[in-house]
């Protein structure tokens, strides 16, 4: 029987070991891949961008014909080339502006509930109770608004005109708000009940943005201010709001987004009128996307050409609410994290 | 302890060190102490709440009618509420200071916030349900179509199968072309380091907040306007799937983000390319987050009335072929019915809101239960398939071990 025996080879004999090359570049598959996710990103921002440049195209014909009488015009007659969004943008902002008025103190109210005051095992009931509330589609909550808020709150209405009517925005022309006949249909179908019906579908989204964002303020600071002997009141106003602050804004901000652009709940509250009123609590109001939604169905030519240009000015009005909302979230001190 | 600063390494003990004094203690505190609950609600809070909220009650109910002219039932609810802060806030400072009063007030302020939030679901989804009971208990509802109703017959005659049908086309249609659109590109932002990240991002969180009715009127004005094409259940599922988008792209992208990264570095050092990274290991971890983020897609999808009435119009007839001619979906069906003056066509319409409201809450609840899960953890089916799987793997490797050996 016989071995081959080998001497292992001492160390300094060894030749120097070089590094092997190591390369972070990506196979073929890999970079396939990339280019195939890319792909996917660039096509939804082409359809962003086909939203916006396919309404400028449709819209053109109506914007060259008035040019920028098209933001000061308030009638509505296409036909005739007298046409422009000065009313109906007014109602449109007017309801939206009310919808968070009404809105953000009960979204914060009920973001703060859930984040500080209800006891942990009852947190994701309430939770799921304002994601339910989101879920609910536009066109139920235009049923309530119609057929159950309608009746209940023209009292509401009443009472405010009877009391605040020398405020502008509560005064209502055509009704003695003493006179025992007065029978309350000048207050059905106002801005002010499409506001309201709205704020109630704003409400959880603002909400769910300010629970995200006072839920991640840090513990320790929250400690910090209970162990100074703070209430839970003074650890909220010193804590919790300022570190929410952009979360607040953010949310109110998204809020006021889709109470602009809600469409099927305002049609069905409104009855559509055309010129230029302050008073909320009055017969009658306006949106851009409810004008849309009415005249688009037997609109053709010219009077389609003219709604495009209504659908641009929302699109734009949007769009701005919502960059203006996602940079005070993005700069707040909780971060892009939680935005939207 | 004084401040010297320590040796670096501890060998030797510093050359000086600080007396230490211990406090004095006196044998018996000067006042008894007792320990303060903390968190808890006492029994005297109890007493407080319930006290003050009988008397808010008493006095309105004393106002209205009989002190002062007042009525409404809103008004009784409101006074009734202004009452209970300011008596509430009276009996707090009876025996607390000022912070602790401020602090009640404005914990009962939020929980009225929440119970209004609460009071309005409830009223919304009673009230629709209340309105639409004669018409739901009626089984045509659910198996007939309007193409042989008139608005004057009655709720034995005629249903919204039509619409159930329109529904079901147009939703399944844009989950065809959201699904993996949405997630290739929630995928996009979340595992490549392209630079237009930043700018995808911010667009699909704009996309979230797009008017419903400006996605009808753009698939409008190209594919009916610009194409020629007719209106039509496609038309309708395109535009609703431009809403679907970036929903399912949002809420899964925030799921992806939770997969652990320790999973993937493992897959790479395995030698993986990162698509069977992405394929075997990110996807499905994350699948309970991913298949929550496309029924919050739906969820959006069936309840969207603008884009369908824009883009496909009203039917009352079963239409199965989304190419041509008008097809219904439950939310247009409900807006058209209460159009109407009729009072049966219009419990029609709260009935299928009802319908309508029933499918999104149930979609919604599944959401939640598959979201329960966090990230990679397994339902005991799951867990028991993976262990069969794992099972039969060793046997596999044992019948081959013992081949070659």
């Amino acid at each position: 029987m016989q071995t081959n025996t080998s001497l292992p080879v001492r160390d300094d004999e060894r030749p120097a070991p070089t590094p092997r090359e190591i390369s972070s570049r990506r196979g073929l598959g890999d970079r396939n891949f990339n280019r195939g996710l890319s792909l996917t990103g660039v096509s939804v921002l082409a359809v962003m961008a086909a939203v916006g440049l396919f309404l400028t195209i449709e819209a053109w014909d109506a914007f060259s014909a008035v040019g920028f009488k098209f933001f000061t015009t308030s009638t509505w007659q296409p036909d005739r080339r007298v046409f422009g969004v000065a009313a109906v943008l007014l109602f449109t902002i007017l309801i939206a502006l009310l919808a968070v008025a009404i809105a953000l103190p009960l979204a914060m109210g009920t973001a703060l509930f859930i984040v500080e005051v209800v006891p942990s095992w009852l947190r994701s009931t309430f939770i799921a109770i304002v994601d339910l509330m989101a879920a609910v589609p536009s066109v139920v909550y235009g049923l309530w608004g119609l057929f159950f808020l309608q009746g209940q709150i023209i009292g509401l209405s009443r009472w405010l005109t009877t009391w605040f009517g020398w405020f502008p925005l509560f005064s209502v022309s055509g009704d003695d708000p003493t006179s025992p006949i007065s029978s309350g249909t000048v207050y059905t179908a106002s801005t002010f009940i499409a506001g309201v019906v709205v704020s109630m579908m704003v409400m959880p989204i603002a909400c769910s943005v300010m629970r995200e964002v006072f839920s991640q303020v840090p513990p320790g600071e929250r400690e910090g201010a209970f162990a100074l002997g703070s209430t839970r009141w003074g650890m909220i106003r010193t804590v919790t709001l300022p570190f929410g602050r952009g979360g607040i804004i953010g949310g109110t901000m998204l809020g006021l987004g889709r109470a602009l652009g809600e469409t099927i709940a305002v049609y069905l509250i409104i009855s559509p009128r055309f010129d230029i009123s302050f008073h909320v609590l009055e017969n009658g109001s306006n949106s851009v996307s409810s004008l849309i939604a009415l005249r688009t169905p037997e609109a053709t030519g010219f009077g389609l050409s003219a709604l495009m240009a209504a659908g641009l000015t929302l699109f734009a009005l949007t769009l701005v609410v919502n960059f203006v909302a996602s940079i005070f979230v993005a700069r707040s001190r909780s971060g892009a994290g939680s935005e939207a | 302890m004084t401040d010297t600063p320590l040796p670096i390494g501890g060998e030797s003990r510093p050359a000086t060190m600080g007396r230490t004094t211990v406090p004095t203690r006196s044998a018996q505190p000067t006042t008894p102490q007792v320990r303060r609950s903390i968190g808890r609600i006492s029994r005297r809070d109890l007493v407080v709440l319930f006290g003050s909220a009988i008397a808010s009650l008493a006095t309105t109910e004393l106002l209205f009618g009989r002190l002062a002219p007042f009525r409404g039932r809103l008004g009784f609810v409101v006074v009734a509420f202004a009452l209970f802060v300011v008596v509430y806030g009276l009996l707090v400072s009876l025996t607390e200071d000022r912070p602790a009063v401020v602090d009640r007030v404005m914990g009962s302020l939020f929980s009225a916030a929440a119970v209004i939030a609460g009071a309005a679901l409830v009223s919304v989804v009673g009230f629709t349900l209340w309105r639409g009971r004669s018409a739901l208990l009626k089984s045509n509802l659910y198996v007939q179509d309007m193409s042989q109703a008139g608005p004057l017959d009655p709720l034995e005659k005629g249903g919204i199968l039509h619409a159930i049908v329109g529904t079901v086309i147009i939703v399944s249609l844009a989950l065809v072309v959201t699904v993996p659109l949405g997630l290739a590109c929630a995928v996009f932002l979340n595992e490549t380091r392209s630079r237009m990240r930043g700018v995808v991002r911010s667009v699909v969180t704009a996309m979230t907040a797009l008017p419903s009715i400006l996605a009808g009127l753009f698939i409008f004005a190209t594919w009916v306007l610009i194409l020629g094409f007719e209106r039509s259940g496609f038309a309708a599922s395109l535009a609703i799937s431009i809403m679907m988008l970036p929903i399912i792209v949002r809420s899964a992208e925030v799921v992806l983000r939770l997969v652990p990264g320790n999973l993937r570095e493992a897959s790479e050092a395995t030698g993986a390319p990162q698509w069977r990274t992405v394929w075997h290991v990110v996807l499905p971890t994350a699948r309970s987050g991913l298949v929550n983020a496309v029924i919050l897609g739906v969820a959006r999808g069936v309840g969207e009335t603008a884009p369908v009435l824009l883009v496909s119009g009203i039917t009352s007839t079963i239409n199965s072929n989304p190419r041509r001619n008008p097809m219904m979906s439950l939310p247009l069906a409900v807006f058209e019915f209460v159009r109407s003056p009729q009072q049966a066509l219009i419990q029609r319409g709260f009935a299928t809101a009802a319908v309508l409201m029933v499918l999104v809450l149930a979609l919604f609840t599944l959401a939640r239960v598959i979201a329960g899960r966090p990230a990679g953890r397994q339902s005991k089916r799951q867990a028991r398939r993976t262990m069969r799987r794992s099972a039969k793997d060793l046997e596999r490797i044992e019948t081959v071990e013992g081949g070659t050996r």
